[in-house]
């Protein structure tokens, strides 16, 4: 029963998920009122677009502390989802998906951070996208934060 | 029904109580008003029997300026007898009881007096009212009279030829209609009305009522019979509280459901302008679409007559689009016929109709076998809940008989519809008449109730009830749709409580069912809502107890005048900034002169009442601003150099009121042009330039117009120049369709919520990155026009171009602070909306600004299964304030029939819908992919829909490539499509003029689309009567359409392409020396000019059919047409010939070729 690097990893992961699963709720929300209230998608997506890059970092950033940690198999279940953001992405169009370069670079043309663009982001498309998105994340993000509670307490119990 | 006495004498109550309404408007009027003929008053209304509450508005599109003086010669002329008297007794002098009511004070007013709590305002003809305090136009109409030719753009205009007597409704054949109905119509009822069945004429001064004057004048000639005996019967009925006077009027007007569904003249008048009544379309069956629409235009003309005939103004009918200033307006049929002569009317309509079609219908004989019965008595039932409204056993026997035809005339138009089209061996693909819109299976009378084809549109007319269905058919599902149309009839509606659903709010229209009376159910959630008690009370009938008559709930586009609910804070006055681009290389151009010149001649017409604004910015680096306040002796320009962070030197008197400023503001445009001639600047804030127009506007709303003539070079918005010359060769490189920043969006989304529109005039030689600088529109709901190569003495095609564009732009109407939002029932959802707009919410498409030459597509999709309900309604509501300061609602509902068969889907595929919808579908694709994907994607949705009908077929060859009778021009609109130069792959296109076509394409109306995408041929040398049209006076004779070949062309021959924005006069050399002789007033062929941009109107046969030809195409249009002489050593040569699209081209297949191409696709 030790106190390891890793084991602090999988406390500080803990934590941040817990964010990444309010980030995650705050999505889904907002896509909801989006789709079902009258809420403005110009307001909509000036609230959301600061969001994604953090969101991005956070989960970067606790990848980066895994591979310092040599948690292989943690690190390689949270590939996909880092993929994700930084490779794959969706382009939409015709309500076809073409799934192409990446989610963050192919990203409208704007001159702030964020993915969100009020004027195509009513495409009906793109907010069954996004909002599926949100549940995937979501459903991600709580089991992983089981996964890192348990690794927490197997890491510690078993150094 | 009948009218009790007290109704009657009740009469005189609304003259003292409107008057009342109008006084808390406009107190400066009461005088006038009480005093004005009190007894006349009565009188008239007894005639005409101006229901109690009901208001009626006549409107001139004459706007009045001065409110006093307006109202005073109203009012006094309104009363005046004598005025009237020499009209002669059949004349109905309805009595404009001009209302100044404004609908908030009006409930008010009305629940005083009134306890029956109807007030119900239906303005003859659209108007509108204003009443906020200072504003003072006033409209008048003439209501009585019938359409006026000119100012419709309607599919009318394309109606080819026919035999039939078409009555445009000039006076003259209206008139003849008229009396022809008169000796058809056997009863009493026709008795009665001569004096009460007149078009109300509002007896108004306005220069306006000429037509009308005309009209009436005319009219006793073929009345001459016993016209004072009329009147004094009519007299004698006013006074005895017109026991049947009344009620007929009534029930004409808004019951087609009474006599009968499938008679569609006794439908609403307007109505049945727009709508081709099913039968009728039916008796064309054969290979003419187009002469529906002729048949519809007589049988307009015909409920006009009948409305002259039978009684009563019936105001709530005839109406027109618009509170216009213009004019063009005129007025509208109205539609009232007696009860009595419902059946005689259709009768003798149905009779006309027949004995053209009758050729037809004993061809029709043959498919009336069983299957067909079948299929037939399908679509008859396709919405049996309605049915008890509007079928009702009155006139059984009629109905009987007119549905039997029908069957016939439909069957017949099924086996049609569903005849299989070999496409490699059908040469002669193109019909030489306009196409229509293809029928939907609905039962005719909910048929004749539907928008019109030309508002309102879906590409599926016959709706798969599955989205798997909808797959296997591989067509698009989308509605195209022209809100904001010009219109001659349209319905407006005042009334203190707009009748919605509880649930899904949409707004009560033709297609709901009624139970009991007492509850109505909305078709589009299902749910089941009380009729409130307003609304159980017709006022033009009097009756309590019709919901089912009001005329909501009998034409399918209406206009509520609509209360402060719909009012987030006072509606806006008109507001407009211009934005001039000064720089050297504008001046160069010499466009601002232009644009000063028209801005002059029309500042007067700009829509707008007493409170509109205007405003001036030029700028070249620096920003100049205007101060035009009133008192100053001429204006002041003040210079922003600071250009990186703007503010706006004197705030409150840059926009000011137009009428007060009016002297300031001609003076700045005089003096505009000279005050930049020889500039040295080159650079251009247009950045900084909009920035500072958004702060000057941000507080009240209104309309930007830019005018920029190069790229932005300093400041934000900055862009650079992205156009490479190699990248233009291949289509895999071409890049840059998209935006370069997001300045110009995001601006465009400020804008857009502080509902700013921004219009862009582009006028340029290089590369302006319209990529770019289109989002200014795009997002804040504006247009764009694009000039390429534009100078005012080198280039006097674009210069004219540009005239008359800009003459039309700043006259038309316009709505601020729109919103449209369109509602589907449930199981359909809305997937994609096209066009230029914000989208607010799914549904809900945020528009700062609207025009009327703005068209909008959506895709649909759908989400459950349709399979619960027969029918599928879309209703799509256009909130918006008028110039006039009023808020309105335009409400349009589209029903449609749901199927579940393959065959049934192709049948009612609407070809030209389909190919406006994936171009603009193509347009997306093509900015977030590439040209060659959306490229493509069009020749796949080809592909796709003819192999797919192909798999319903069984035993078919190999090489036979067969396409459903609705789909046979589908290849042919797609090759055309794709050598348009938004798609095409020519060296040629510049990408400037790519976007900009792609813009089009995104903006246009679909009417005009697909002009533009396929352009009309007709030979005009030697053009005949035979199968002409009658608008006015007017013969128009109508050339069969030619397949768009040069091989069609022959040298001995005159051409004329219709291309929408382009008219092409393309004479052969052995064109006979008479032609340019009688037609272009030159001797010979050799000495026509090249750039003759008119046709004189010489005094020969042929000229005037050519000029009657042209014009009547060229007024079926909002922007005129250039006419461009081609001749085989004409510049315009190669443009010409590009527009051959059968024909095989640089980088293109030629029709048959991409035939071929596809039969290869679908055989492997």
């Amino acid at each position: 029963m030790a106190f390891t690097f890793a084991a602090f990893c999988y406390m500080l992961a803990l934590l941040l998920t817990a964010a990444l699963i309010f980030f995650a709720i705050w999505h889904i929300i907002a896509f909801d009122e989006l789709k079902t209230d009258y809420k403005n998608p110009i307001d909509q997506c000036n609230t959301l677009n600061p969001l994604v890059l953090p969101e991005y970092l956070i989960h970067a950033f606790f990848c980066v502390m895994f591979l310092c940690a040599s948690e292989w198999l943690t690190l390689g279940l949270n590939m996909p989802l880092l993929g994700y953001h930084i490779w794959s992405s969706p382009q939409i169009f015709l309500g076809v998906l073409i799934v192409s370069v990446s989610r963050y670079m192919t990203r409208p043309v704007m001159s702030v951070p964020g993915l969100y663009d009020p004027t195509t982001i009513m495409n009906a498309d793109i907010l069954a996208y996004c909002q599926k998105e949100g549940w995937c994340k979501l459903a991600f993000y709580l089991l992983s934060f089981f996964y890192y509670l348990y690794g927490m307490i197997y890491v510690l119990v078993s150094s | 029904m009948q009218q009790p006495l007290s109704s009657g004498h009740g009469a005189s109550l609304p003259n003292s109580s409107t008057a009342p309404g109008r006084h808390q408007q406009v107190p400066s009027k009461a005088p006038l008003r009480s005093t004005a003929g009190h007894c006349d008053f009565i009188t008239y209304q007894n005639s005409y029997q101006v229901p109690v509450q009901n208001i009626i508005r006549p409107v001139c599109p004459t706007s009045l300026d001065n409110t006093q003086g307006s109202g005073q010669t109203y009012s006094t002329l309104s009363m005046d007898s004598s005025l009237i008297a020499p009209r002669g007794p059949n004349m109905i002098t309805a009595t404009p009881v001009q209302s100044f009511v404004d609908t908030s004070q009006q409930a008010s007013y009305i629940t005083e007096h009134y306890p029956s709590q109807v007030p119900y305002i239906v303005p003859s003809q659209s108007t509108t009212q204003v009443l906020s305090t200072h504003s003072a136009s006033i409209n008048h109409a003439y209501p009585g009279f019938s359409y006026q030719p000119t100012s419709v753009f309607n599919t009318q205009h394309n109606a080819p030829l026919n035999l039939q007597n078409l009555h445009f409704a000039t006076s003259q054949p209206l008139f003849n209609a008229m009396s022809c109905q008169t000796k058809i119509l056997p009863k009493s009822e026709q008795e009665h009305p001569p004096a009460s069945f007149q078009p109300y004429h509002a007896g108004n001064t306005g220069t306006s009522w000429q037509p009308l004057a005309r009209t009436s004048v005319k009219k006793p000639a073929g009345f001459t019979t016993k016209p004072v005996a009329l009147s004094s019967t009519a007299r004698s009925d006013m006074s005895a509280g017109f026991p049947f006077s009344m009620p007929h009027q009534i029930k004409p007007s808004y019951s087609p459901s009474m006599t009968n569904v499938a008679k569609p003249p006794v439908s609403v008048a307007p109505l049945a302008q727009w709508l081709p009544p099913s039968t009728e379309r039916l008796t064309s069956a054969t290979a003419s679409p187009a002469s529906a629409s002729k048949v519809q235009d007589g049988m307009q003309c015909r409920s006009v007559s009948n409305n002259q005939v039978n009684s009563a103004p019936s105001p709530l009918s005839s109406t027109s689009d618009d509170e216009d200033e213009t004019g063009v307006d005129s007025s509208s049929s109205s539609s009232s016929s007696t009860n009595a002569s419902l059946p005689n009317n259709y009768d003798s309509l149905e009779g006309g109709s027949n004995q053209d079609l009758s050729s037809s219908v004993t061809e029709a004989r043959a498919p009336f076998d069983p299957s067909s019965l079948m299929t037939t008595k399908q679509s008859g039932d396709v919405h049996p809940n309605l049915q008890p409204v509007y079928l009702k056993p009155s006139s059984k026997v009629n109905h009987l008989s007119s549905s039997m035809k029908g069957l016939f005339f439909q069957n017949k138009q099924q086996a049609e519809a569903r005849k299989q089209i070999n496409l490699l061996q059908e040469r002669n693909i193109l019909p030489p008449v306009p196409i229509q819109c293809p029928q939907s299976n609905l039962s005719p009378e909910l048929r004749n109730l539907n928008c019109s084809p030309d508002l309102f549109r879906c590409t599926l007319m016959n709706v798969p009830q599955t989205q798997a269905l909808l797959n296997k058919v591989k067509l698009p599902f989308g509605l195209l749709l022209h809100p904001f149309r010009d219109l001659t009839h349209l319905p407006v509606i005042t009334s203190s409580t707009i009748v919605r659903c509880q649930s899904c709010r949409t707004y009560i229209n033709p297609f709901v069912s009624f139970f009991d009376q007492r509850r109505w159910k909305c078709n589009l959630c299902y749910r089941v809502n009380d009729v409130p008690e307003e609304f159980m009370y017709n006022p033009l009938t009097h009756s309590y107890g019709e919901p089912h008559k009001r005329p909501e709930v009998q034409t399918a586009t209406v206009e509520f005048i609509a209360s402060s609910d719909y009012m987030l804070r006072p509606p806006q006055p008109a507001v407009y900034l211009f934005v001039f681009d000064v720089s050297h290389n504008a001046m160069e151009s010499g466009y601002l002169n232009i644009c000063c010149q028209s801005l002059l001649e029309n500042v007067d017409k700009l829509p707008g009442d007493s409170r509109t604004k205007i405003g001036f910015i030029t700028f070249d680096n620096t920003l100049h601003f205007f101060n035009l306040q009133e008192g100053l002796s001429q204006p002041q320009m003040l210079i922003v150099s600071e250009i990186e962070d703007i503010f706006i030197p004197t705030p409150d008197s840059l926009m000011v009121n137009l009428h007060e400023s009016k002297e300031l503001v001609k003076d700045l445009l005089k003096m505009l042009p000279a005050m930049f001639t020889g500039t040295r600047e080159t650079n251009s804030a247009l950045g900084p330039a909009l920035q500072a127009a958004f702060k000057l506007m941000s507080t009240t709303g209104g309309r930007i117009s830019v005018f920029q003539t190069q790229r932005p070079s300093i400041g934000v918005g900055q862009l650079f120049s992205r156009e490479d010359p190699k990248q233009q060769s291949t289509i895999k490189g071409l890049q840059h369709l998209g935006p370069a920043t997001d300045f110009y969006k995001k601006f465009a989304l400020d804008c857009s919520s502080q509902q700013v529109a921004v219009d862009l005039f582009l006028l340029s030689g290089q590369y302006c990155d319209l990529a770019s600088l289109a989002c200014m529109s795009k997002y804040s709901a504006g247009s764009v026009f694009y000039y390429p190569s534009f100078h005012h003495i080198h280039n006097p095609t674009q210069v004219e171009k540009f005239q008359k564009d800009l003459k039309r732009y700043l006259i038309r109407k316009i709505g601020f602070e729109a919103v449209l939002r369109i509602r589907c029932t449930k199981g359909l959802s809305i997937h994609t909306f096209h066009g230029n707009f914000f989208v607010r919410s799914t549904d809900l498409l945020s528009l700062a600004n609207i025009n009327p030459d703005s068209g909008f597509a959506v895709q649909i999709s759908i989400e459950e299964s349709l399979s619960e309900s027969s029918v599928v309604c879309f209703q799509a509501a256009l909130l918006y304030t008028s110039s006039k300061g009023e808020r309105r609602i335009r409400v349009h509902t589209l029903s449609l029939p749901v199927v579940n068969s393959v065959a049934a889907v192709y049948t009612g595929a609407d070809v030209q819908a389909i190919t406006c919808l994936l171009a603009t579908m193509a347009v997306d694709r093509s900015i977030s992919s590439s040209l060659s994907d959306a490229r493509d994607a069009l020749v796949n949705a080809v592909v796709d829909s003819l192999s797919a009908y192909r798999s319903t077929i069984s035993n078919l060859q190999k090489s036979v490539l067969v396409a459903p009778n609705s789909l046979r021009l589908f290849a042919l609109y797609i090759l055309a499509l794709l050598k348009q130069e938004a798609f095409g792959t020519g060296l040629s296109i510049r990408l400037d003029e790519r976007v900009f076509s792609m813009c089009e394409m995104k903006t246009r109306p679909f009417v005009h689309l697909i002009l533009m995408i396929h352009p009309h041929l007709y030979r005009i040398d030697h053009l005949s009567d035979e199968g002409s049209i009658t608008v006015g006076d007017k013969t128009i004779p109508q050339p069969p359409i030619i397949q768009l070949s040069a091989e069609n062309l022959s040298q001995d021959g005159a051409f004329l392409m219709d291309c929408f924005s382009v008219m092409y006069l393309w004479i052969g050399k052995n064109c006979t020396n008479s032609f340019s002789n009688e037609v272009l007033g030159f001797s010979n062929w050799d000495s026509v000019p090249q750039n003759l941009d008119r046709l004189p109107e010489l005094n020969t046969l042929l000229s005037r059919r050519v000029t009657s030809f042209v014009s009547w195409l060229q007024d079926s249009r909002p922007f005129l047409s250039i006419l461009r002489v081609v001749k085989d050593d004409a510049p315009f040569k190669a443009n010409f010939f590009q527009r051959f699209v059968e024909d095989r081209a640089e980088f293109a297949l030629s029709y048959y070729e991409f035939l071929l191409h596809i039969q290869q696709h679908i055989s492997k």
